[in-house]
């Protein structure tokens, strides 16, 4: 299988380059293309952009957004850098992709103002609040043909104070939640994602009393997965959060819900979290060993879960969300305005985040699409994961990204905040100190922030 | 004598002229002597200027600023970045794992008795040398990820292994001795091999008479090494030294990649002064504040090097003038 798919890279990249010389050859034959109305015109007989000049374009992104075969060891069913190439003859694309999202803002940052970035560049939810603070560094993407496009918050999230949006929203994280059948059983709890939504439907304090009865009848086992995860949840639902909208100042401290919720989530964490990190080698481990019963997921998650606990069985997805909506994650594409070729930049990630496009880049990577159209294409409704115990995984994103509360206030110290009451939630978890002389250094360490 | 009055000047002229000729070429000989090696060491110093002096002086000048890397300005601000460090719990706490986890006593210990071992006559001598150079070869950061599983706090190899023995599982992420234990390993593992490696090369130059000698004259192992072995070695193990401490003051690598976040931990029980660096420069975006913590280390590491010296010095001397 593994051969097959070199193969198959191989005559890519072979047909690529070909194709790319093709082109170089084009170019240097003819003294210069444009000027000849003769080759303009054989050249290009559909499309408007196939007269256009050769333009090589560089699109950089980060994990797996679905884009390119290149991204995965298995193979994807489209690959829309291929596609976009083969409708656009004149362009040549080089695909460059970052392991991990920090990769990419370390790259993002260091380049933003010399230059030297790729003409696509993709940023994701968790600096885009950095990003947004040099948004004049970027090209305004705003025009008719995508009003409209995103969902609200997406859309919202990349448009800065002056109006100018600055990023085309890829795919987005509504959350749901994700348990595991057999354990809830054993504890006496219903089984089924209909009885578990019903369940779970309510506030925190439901959800946390739910949390009460699984470990009561589970003879002490966690609830969920970590307070780090519930708290991203949480948090997520308030409107200004930790800074103020209109003056940008840091308010986390003042702010009464902030300190509600971290009391609210350390009373139940103690015997209700896992208390494991997430990402740890303990947390993977808890994946498949039944060490924590749910997960607030968004669709990402899903593969996260199934490639790390293959054998497991009985985890499902349930229908909804304590509190309303919530997100967890998503990217948009920017073309940073110092780029050689901005207009053809733009063009490009304006397809590529189209709703057909990322309904392909969902059946690809499991992405789950920000575009409002996207949620009535069967593509994606109809999607439904065999691993999850067939949960129609499309049906219930969209109704969960519905959900979602328009765009929680995220300002120049949103992660730093973010950051010190995380820190101060593991100190909890891992018992290093109590809630109350935790949150005392979370209040330092925000104190700190300036 | 008008002629040869007339004829003198030539003759004086030329002489003189050749004087001058030889003291010429003198001069340029002597200059190729003296000028010469500057000029071919330059190449090394104008790279440095340019890569190693030029950055520490512009990293002084940001320090003093409010900067904004993205767009390239700054606002002067004094001291305020300097004061803030100076007054941030967090650089004490990372200066304080800094020196713990300046593991390089113990690992040059253990590389001094390996070096010693593999001085002697054994089989297979290249293999083993070799060998003790292998963890050497490894990416730190694939040995962090296999390190990181096997140290994981409930379900790692190690704490498994304590189990079977009845020790209760070690909280490798969150009891602060125990990461440095967990880091210093992983450090170690990397690094006593080349050390050992290079000193054994220093041991290997010790003229073998000595040992003969004092072997004629009745002194056993043990007293050999001490006397002989580690005197002789002294240049050597100093400069392993002091690069061993430098190296130990600028731990990154295995802290950063010990758990996932890189942030040294919650309580920031393995936070090093150079993570405090990177992340308030890269996570923070705040460079201006991040030079001032470079600077701050700089100045630690250059002190520590120098107490190094001094005290290896005195340290070595002693031993070898107690065993004459």
């Amino acid at each position: 299988m593994t051969i097959t798919r070199h193969k198959k890279i191989l005559a890519l990249t072979a047909g690529a380059t070909v194709f790319a010389l093709t082109l170089a050859g084009c170019a240097g034959g003819d003294e210069d293309p444009a000027d000849d109305p003769t080759t303009e015109n054989t050249a290009g007989e559909s499309t408007d952009s196939a007269n256009a000049e050769p333009v090589e374009l560089t699109i950089a992104t980060f994990n797996t957004p679905g884009f390119s075969n290149s991204e995965n060891e298995n193979e994807y069913q489209y690959d829309l850098i291929e596609e976009y190439m083969e409708l656009n003859p004149h362009v040549t694309i080089t695909y460059n992709r970052a392991a991990e999202s920090g990769d990419a803002r370390e790259n993002f940052f260091t380049k933003l103002g010399p230059g030297g970035l790729a003409d696509v560049e993709m940023v994701e939810v968790d600096w885009m609040p950095e990003v947004m603070q040099y948004s004049d560094l970027l090209a305004d993407l705003s025009s008719p043909d995508v009003e409209g496009r995103w969902i609200d918050f997406v859309e919202a999230g990349a448009t800065d104070a002056d109006g100018r949006l600055i990023g085309y929203g890829t795919d987005t994280g509504p959350q749901a939640v994700c348990y595991r059948a057999s354990l809830f059983e054993a504890a006496g709890l219903p089984s089924s994602p209909d009885e578990v939504a019903t369940l779970l439907d309510g506030d925190w304090a439901n959800f946390f009393s739910v949390g009460d009865d699984y470990v009561a009848g589970s003879g002490g086992a966690a609830f969920f997965d970590s307070a780090a995860g519930v708290w991203q949840g949480m948090v997520n639902q308030l409107d200004q959060a930790y800074e103020d909208e209109a003056t940008g100042e840091i308010i986390a401290l003042e702010n009464p819900e902030v300190k509600a919720l971290y009391d609210q989530l350390t009373a139940a964490s103690e015997t209700q979290s896992s208390h494991f990190g997430q990402w740890s080698e303990d947390w993977f481990a808890g994946l498949s060993n039944g060490a924590y019963a749910t997960m607030l997921c968004p669709p990402w998650m899903l593969g996260v879960i199934e490639g790390n606990a293959v054998d497991t069985t009985d985890w499902n997805v349930a229908n909804v969300y304590p509190n309303g909506g919530g997100n967890w994650g998503g990217s948009w594409l920017t073309v940073p305005a110092n780029g050689a070729n901005v207009e053809e930049a733009t063009k490009l990630a304006a397809w590529l985040t189209a709703p057909e496009q990322m309904a392909k880049a969902f059946a690809n990577a499991g992405t789950y699409p920000s575009q409002v159209a996207a949620y009535e294409d069967p593509a994606v409704t109809g999607a439904v994961n065999e691993y999850f115990n067939s949960a129609p995984i499309g049906e219930i994103f969209a109704e969960r990204a519905v959900a979602v509360v328009p765009s929680p206030y995220k300002g120049e110290y949103y992660f730093q905040v973010n950051d010190a009451i995380n820190n101060a939630l593991t100190r909890v978890e891992e018992g290093t100190d109590d809630p109350a002389a935790s949150w005392d250094k979370a209040v330092a360490d925000i104190e700190a922030i300036s | 004598m008008a002629s040869t009055d007339i004829e003198a000047p030539p003759a004086d002229q030329q002489r003189r002229n050749r004087r001058a000729d030889s003291s010429m070429r003198q001069r340029l000989a002597r200059w190729d002597l003296k000028v010469s090696p500057y000029a071919y060491i330059a190449p090394f110093f104008i790279l440095f200027a340019l890569f190693g002096l030029f950055p520490i002086g512009y990293t002084a000048v940001i320090s003093l600023m409010d900067w904004d890397t993205i767009r390239n300005s700054g606002e002067f601000i004094g001291m305020e970045n300097f004061e803030f460090v100076l007054n941030d719990r967090k650089f004490w706490v990372s200066l304080r794992n800094t020196f713990f986890l300046l593991s390089s006593i113990p690992q040059l210990i253990v590389a001094t008795f390996i070096a010693a071992m593999l001085d002697h006559h054994l089989k297979a001598k290249t293999f083993w040398r070799m060998g003790t150079l292998v963890p050497y070869v490894m990416m730190p950061v694939a040995v962090s990820l296999v390190f990181s599983q096997l140290f994981a706090d409930e379900y790692g190899v190690f704490n498994e292994w304590l189990g079977y023995i009845g020790i209760e599982p070690i909280q490798w992420h969150k009891d602060v001795l125990a990461s440095h234990w967990a880091i210093a390993t992983m450090v170690n593992f990397r690094w006593t091999g080349y050390n050992a490696l290079i000193l054994l090369a220093a041991m290997q130059a010790i003229p073998r008479e000595l040992y003969e000698a004092s072997a004629i004259d009745g002194a056993g192992k043990l007293r050999r090494f001490f006397s002989i072995t580690l005197p002789q070695i002294r240049p050597t193990a100093i400069f392993v030294i002091i690069t061993a401490t430098v190296g130990g003051l600028q731990i990154f690598d295995e802290p950063r990649m010990y758990d996932t976040t890189g942030d040294g931990g919650a309580d920031q029980q393995w936070l090093t002064t150079t993570m405090y660096m990177y992340n308030t420069g890269w996570g923070e975006l705040n460079f201006g504040r991040a030079s001032a913590i470079a600077w701050l280390l700089f100045l630690i590491i250059v002190v520590f090097g120098l107490l190094n010296f001094f005290l290896t010095r005195r340290l070595i001397s002693s031993d070898s003038s107690g065993g004459k």
